[in-house]
Parts: C-alpha cells; structure tokens; sequence
C-alpha cells in the first residue's frame, strides 16, 4: 500500500492528478489528510523546484502610505515586501524552532544572559556591500536607539550592551532570558548595510531578490538576486506584488487566473473558492486569536466574578462556527495555544448559563455590560458582539453593544476603555506574548492584567533552561490568566490563503504568519 | 476691453477666491480630525517613547497657523510637502496617481459623453414609443444599482467566466497604449453605465423644452426632417443645461470613484486620498482636497463660461 500511496503522491506531484482527487484515493487507504498533505509535499519536492517564470501575489493590507523602512513595517504588504530584498539574523521555522538565515549558528552562556550569533560569511547585500557584524550591530542599534520608531523597540529594551567581535555579534542581556533566539525573529529586525542609518527607506539587503519597481499601496515588483546565497529560496525569476484591499476583487484575481496567489481569503467564502479546480484553499493554524478585553482594574469588572461570569456566558463553539466558519479553533481564556513550542492542554472552560448567572449574581452587580466594537477590531466583530449578547441574555445578563468608527479605534478605544473588541496576532514564544499583554508593567497590558505571582514567575521562566520545569511554569501561568484575566478568548483565527494550481511547492506550517510566514512566493515555482 | 475677455477674466478672479476659501475650510478641517497620526503610522504596536519620537519628528507640535501659511506658500509654488508616512514627495506621488485617474476618467467621458448626448437625441426623436423607453429604462437601471455591485457582476462575468478583459486594472508606465485600454475595460465599462442616465436624461429634457418653441414649429413646417430639427436647431439652444450637466458628471469621474479603484483596484487619486485619511497623514489629506476642489471649480467655471457663450442674449448684453 505504501508503496501505491507513494506512486499516487508522484503522480499529483506531476500535475497527472489533482490535489483533490489524491487526498480522496489516500483517504480511501485509510490515510489522514495532514499526512497525505505532507506526503504530497515531499514528492512535490521530489519532483523539484522549477527555476524561471513569475509569481504574482495578490494582497490584502497594504497602503500608499506605507514605507519601505523595515522598523515601520505594519501589514502584510510591508511585512512581505521586506522579505523579498531583506533578512533577519534568524526565522521562525514553519514547523517550530529556529530557522538559521543570516545567523550561521549561535550560542548561549550558561545562565542565557550572554548570547553570541555567528554571522555568515560571504554574503554580499545588493549594493555589492559584504555583511559584517558591524552591519548587524548598526541595524540593532537603530531599531533600539532612544529616537528609534521601531515597532521592535519593545523587545529590544532588555538588552544592556551589543558588541560585534571579527564574525561575532554578540548580545548581553540586563535578565537571562532562554527565548532571545524567537524575540529576534521579530519582522522588522532585517539586517541593513551600516544598520540602514543612512536610509532606511532604501531596500537594500541581503534578499533572495532585488526591488525594480515600488509603488506603495500599489505594486511592487522584484527580480531575483543572482548573488543570494541559498539555493532553496526563491524559484521565480520575477515576483510581483499586487495589493488588492478589497475582498471580492482579490478572490477575483486569483479565480481569474491573474494572479497565483491570495492572502486572506474571507472565511465565509473560503469554501466556495475551493471549490474550484484551479485553486487550493490553504488553512494555517496560528496563535492568532479574536477577543473581548476587560480592565481588570475597573468597574464593575474588577470583582473577578464578573469576569468568570462573561467567560462562562460565551459559546465558543458557536463563535468559531458562525464568525470564523470553522476556519479556527475554540479558545480557553488565554493568549496561549497548540502553536507555541512549549504548550500544555488546559481544561476547556465551556458555555454554560447557569454558571454564569451564578458568578454575576455573586459579584453583586445588576447593571448592563458596555462593550464597544467596531469592524476592523476584528473581522465580524460586531456579530461576534450580537452573538456574544444573545448568550448572556441566556444567563440574565445584559450586554450593551456600542459601535465605534473604524476610524480612531486603535487610538481612542482599545488599550482606553473598559470593555472592547480587540484581536492579537500572537507572539513566536510564551514569554513574549505574556511580556507584551500580560505583565503589570507591559504597555500593552490591555486587560489591566496586575499580579505580582504571574510577574515573578515570568522572570524566573525566562531564567530556566530545564525545558519540564519550564512548561510548568507556563501551564500554571496561563491558569492565571483564565482564571483571573481580564481575557475572554472565544477563538484561534486561522489564516486562509488561496493558491492556484499553476504554482507549487506549498510548504505546511504550524506557526508563522500567512502565506507561510510570508515565504511562500519565495518557497514555491511556477509549474513549467 | 471686449466684454467676453472680461468675463472670462472676472470668471477666474472669482474661481481662485473661492479656491482660497477652500484651502481655509481643507486646513480648518484637517485640524479637527481626531486621533492622531503618530499613533496610526505605528498602529497597534507602538509604544510610548515610539509615539513621543514620531510626534516630533512629524513637527506635529508647531501651531496651526504657522502651519497653514507655510503650507499655502508652498502649495502656490508647486511643493506640496513630503508625506508624513513614508516620507515621499507628495507633488510627485499625487502627480502620477492624478494622471491615472485622469486617464480612466478620459476615457469613460470619450465614451458616456457622446454616447448621453447621441441617446438623448434618440430619445427625443422617438419620444414615448418603445426606443425612448427602452433608453430611459436601461440607463435608470444602471444609475439606480449600486456602482460597486455593477462592477462586481461585470468583474465576475467578464474576467472570471468568460476571462475577456482582466478583474485588475492596474496600469503602469511600460504598459502601450492597447494594453493600458484593456486594462481599463471594465472600470470604463462601469463608470460609463453610472454617469449615462444623468446627462442622458438632461440632454433629453432640455431638447424636449425647447421643442415646445415656436421656431421649432416653423423648422417643421419648412419640411426639415425631425432629426435634423432637433440636431441644427433645437439643440444649440439647449447646450447650457447639457454642459453643466456633463461638466458634474466629468467632475464626479475625477474625484468620485474611489469606489471603482477600490473594486478594480486602479491606482488613482480617490484611493490614496482615502489611504492617507486613515493614517491621518495631514500634508497629503490636503493637497488631494485641494486638487479635488481645484477640477470641482475649474470644471464649473467651464460650464459656465460655455452657457454664457452658448447664449447670444448673455453674449452681447446691452
């Protein structure tokens, strides 16, 4: 039978057989479809990448307003576009772990206060430039300088002193912190020639390919970089982006054939669009997640009653069904899920009514619940919010829904008021996205999360190199976190991209971003 | 001075007043747009010190008026300031965005325009039989069904099922011409289907006015044949209300039609006005109100110069 199934594999590799009709056949000899997909991905790769021709990406969340500087970069567009021409020292891997780019290899000291990065030789940025440590420590000095604009200035804060040594960057940390690796692979650090002080703006790196043409919010246009040093990335002679903003016209351009590949396929058509022979629906499980927020420092959610009553009159079920239609998973009250490296299965909070009238009536309070939404707090937000007030009233409880302009959201609303609709990407580790949402003194702690036992434990997390002992400490922070949290985390988001049949090569992911953490037009060919 | 000259001078006095105004009113309103722009260049992940950076960076804590001035001095000399988002030179971004929405404009104007006039001429020859019905119903259809939802029907017929022309009409500069127009099919397609029924119309009623007049009966009863009735005489004297009509429509195709840029993602004016308002970028907000308001005047300053031109009474006033 292995044998067959591996006969059956070649042939859709080929293109003799659809995607489809092998997932069906492996199916009918008892294989899952993730191992038929992964088997197909390998005889994909057997087959070989083709070299030559041009992909062409249609997507969503890019601006004429955007820049080219990497420290700015804010959408999918951006974030993609830098890809092309730029490098970070290291990558999320796909499936989890570190994938080495810039960075050859690294090493910590023991107590992970003291991190040296080798850096790999031979490699030349566009301009005919060669990358030195020197270049990577001018592009970490800018993205952590007092003026930086960085988006990666957060994370940079914890470092005391950097220093390149010959082929050495090396890093020393105020705390010893075991993730450093996984912070590093934040998007905006790609490295720049002399850190990109002069002009960050200029697209000059170390890419698979070189810009010819930038229009933002528009077009951008790359050709491949004859000099690039690894033979695996980026198939297409030519790679062109194309932004199209709206929904319908991007489904558009891929069933027309104008374009190879989409990101951000809406769920509720996703099914539809498969259904073409000429597309493959791709879905990516991710730490992405679509939330309702509380202050936990104001009334009336500062009696954690209230909470526990809002986190048991939610249906999740119902929410992934209905809002990501079933382009999710079901969420547990924390930021945390299967995609982070050192995860463990929490018991799942369900909806239940009476539970939840229970706790509100404990808590003392008899008032209406103000949550203010909007459409760009998360996609179908404001039917999240009717949905959520259908299952409240179930428990007694009534939940006001107040819209708010797209406009001014970020700034007026979320991070401001008491009770919002938000959404969160998700962060590579744990300790990231506890540091960024959760911690007392994170300035994004948007639930007003305050607990000295939750704080300490992330420090000394971030100080064990026990791995057990590790995700112990996780497990028991985020109980924390679903138990007292200002959290209420209905759902994991899925990412959902479109990809014609004309390209291969589709990698499957377990982590990342969309569009294979934005590799996939460099990770895929054009069927010859 | 010869009285037409001097018309026209008073005209163009009294467009660039209100030009001015205008620029006022754009500052004025820009001023009191809430939210901030450091705030929405970085989006959610910013951080305070981040925020504190751009802000001055951005010179967004100088006054108001100070501001204003330097922005209208340098506005009349042709520079427009640089974005505050990316840092591009806002006269060159707008100058090649503008023409794209011109082009596409053009063209949808080559087409709707004589093609209005020539159905309204129809219209009026056959008035109240089955041709005039016919045009009056086709072209309210289009006008009453939502321009987006045209351009999706058309997008889903045309460049998926039967893949004639592309769903993505992007043009950039190694494109020929032929390329280019076929780029642009469909939007075209659809514009011209949205602005028809109003200058249609228009060009039917003041013909079917003027129609009542008694040299109309005269021409008749010379024995001249009803097209030609309507073409040599009852249509010079209906120009007026025809041109203010097609000028509207002519301005609507170059400052409305962000939502067919959105749909057919064209690379024009409306697109990046609507860019650049969500991340409060100030300068460039500005410059685009300004050149809206600018074709808006300028067009209307066209219609009326054309009506007074068009009228003998208003031509030679006693």
């Amino acid at each position: 039978m292995n044998d067959y199934l591996k006969h059956l594999a070649q042939e859709a590799a080929l293109g003799r057989m659809g995607r489809r009709e092998f997932l069906g056949r492996a199916a009918a000899l008892g294989v899952a479809a993730l191992g038929a997909n992964t088997l197909l991905a390998t005889a994909a790769k057997a087959a070989g990448p083709q070299k030559g021709g041009t992909i062409r990406i249609g997507i969503q969340g890019g601006s004429s307003a955007d820049s080219l500087d990497p420290a700015l970069a804010a959408n999918a567009t951006a974030t993609s576009v830098s890809r092309l021409w730029g490098e970070p020292l290291v990558e999320l891997d796909p499936m989890g772990g570190i994938w080495h780019r810039l960075a050859e290899s690294y090493d910590a000291s023991a107590d992970a206060r003291v991190w040296t990065f080798k850096i790999r030789q031979g490699v030349t940025f566009s301009n005919g430039k060669e990358l030195t440590a020197e270049d990577v420590l001018a592009t970490m000095e800018r993205h952590s300088g007092e003026e930086s604009k960085s988006g990666a200035l957060g994370i940079m804060r914890g470092i005391k002193s950097m220093r390149a040594e010959g082929s050495d960057f090396i890093i020393e940390l105020d705390e010893p912190n075991a993730d450093l690796p996984y912070l590093l692979t934040d998007y905006h650090l790609l490295i720049q020639p002399g850190g990109g002080k002069d002009d960050p703006a200029a697209g000059i790196g170390t890419g698979p390919y070189i810009l010819k043409s930038v229009e933002p919010g528009v077009r951008f246009v790359a050709e491949k970089n004859p000099n690039y040093w690894d033979d695996s990335l980026g198939h297409a002679d030519t790679i062109e982006f194309i932004v199209i903003n709206d929904d319908t016209a991007r489904v558009a351009a891929l069933q027309s054939g104008q374009v190879h590949m989409i990101n951000r396929v809406p769920p509720r058509t996703a099914r539809l669009v498969d259904r073409a022979p000429t597309i493959d629906v791709r879905e990516t499980a991710g730490p992405g997640h679509y939330v309702f927020i509380a202050h936990c420092d104001k009334d009336p959610f500062a009696n954690n009653d209230v909470r526990i009553a809002l986190k048991y009159g939610i249906n999740r079920q119902e929410m992934v069904d209905k809002i990501l239609n079933g382009y999710g998973s079901i969420g547990n009250d924390t930021p945390i899920n299967s995609s982070y490296p050192l995860f463990t299965e929490l018991e799942q909070r369900t909806y239940d009514p009476d539970k939840a009238k229970f706790h509100m009536q404990k808590s003392g309070y008899d008032g209406s619940i103000l949550l203010r939404t909007s459409d760009n707090s998360f996609p179908g937000a404001p039917d999240a919010a009717a949905l959520f007030q259908q299952s409240l009233s179930a428990a007694g409880i009534n939940l006001e829904i107040k819209r708010e302009p797209n406009d001014g959201y970020w700034s007026e609303v979320w991070n401001k008021q008491p009770f919002c609709t938000s959404y969160w990407g998700g962060r590579p580790t744990q300790d990231s996205m506890f540091s960024t949402a959760y911690l007392s003194t994170a300035d994004w702690n948007d639930t007003r999360f305050n607990n000295e036992q939750f704080d300490q434990l992330l420090y000394a997390a971030r100080a064990e190199l026990d791995e057990a002992k590790r995700t112990q400490m996780y497990a028991d922070m985020s109980t924390m976190v679903r138990d007292e949290g200002g959290l209420v985390c209905p759902m994991f988001n899925s990412f959902i991209d479109g990809v014609s049949t004309e390209v291969d090569g589709w990698v499957d992911a377990k982590t990342g971003f969309e569009l294979n953490n934005f590799y996939a037009p460099m990770k895929m060919w054009v069927k010859a | 001075m010869n009285p037409v000259l001097k018309l026209l001078a008073q005209r163009i006095a009294l467009s660039l007043f209100l030009l001015l105004m205008i620029s006022a009113l754009i500052f004025a309103g820009t001023m009191i747009l809430p939210g901030d722009v450091a705030q929405s260049i970085l989006g959610q992940s910013a951080t305070p010190e981040a925020l504190a950076n751009l802000r001055a960076d951005l010179g967004l804590n100088d006054p108001p008026l100070t501001r204003y001035f330097e922005w209208l001095f340098g506005a009349l000399q042709g520079d427009l300031g640089t974005a505050l988002t990316s840092g591009q030179d806002i006269t060159s971004a707008i100058g090649s965005r503008l023409s794209n929405t011109l082009f596409l404009a053009f063209w949808a104007a080559i087409i709707a325009v004589p093609l209005a006039i020539f159905l309204g001429l129809l219209a009026v020859r056959y008035k109240d039989r089955w041709p005039d019905k016919l045009i009056s119903g086709v072209t309210l259809a289009s006008i009453s069904i939502p321009e987006f939802l045209i351009g999706y029907v058309l997008m889903y017929l045309i460049a998926v099922k039967l893949r004639w022309f592309p769903s993505v009409a992007m043009i950039n500069d190694s494109m020929s011409l032929w390329q280019k127009l076929n780029s642009i099919a469909l939007p075209v397609a659809v514009l011209t289907l949205v602005v028809l029924a109003h200058m249609m119309r228009m060009t039917r009623a003041a013909i079917l006015n003027v129609m009542q007049s008694a040299y109309i009966e005269t021409a008749e009863l010379k024995g001249l044949s009803t097209f030609k009735v309507i073409w040599r005489h009852a249509f010079p004297n209906s120009v007026a209300p025809i041109v203010n009509v097609v000028m509207l429509n002519l301005a609507y195709l170059v400052v409305g039609v962000v939502v067919i840029e959105v749909v057919f993602v064209y690379p024009g004016m409306g697109q990046y006005l609507v860019d650049h308002v969500s991340k409060r970028d100030v300068p460039v907000v500005q410059a685009c109100g300004l050149i809206f308001a600018a074709v808006y005047i300028g067009l209307n300053m066209v219609a009326d110069i054309v009506s007074i031109l068009s009228n003998p009474r208003l031509r030679h006033p006693k």
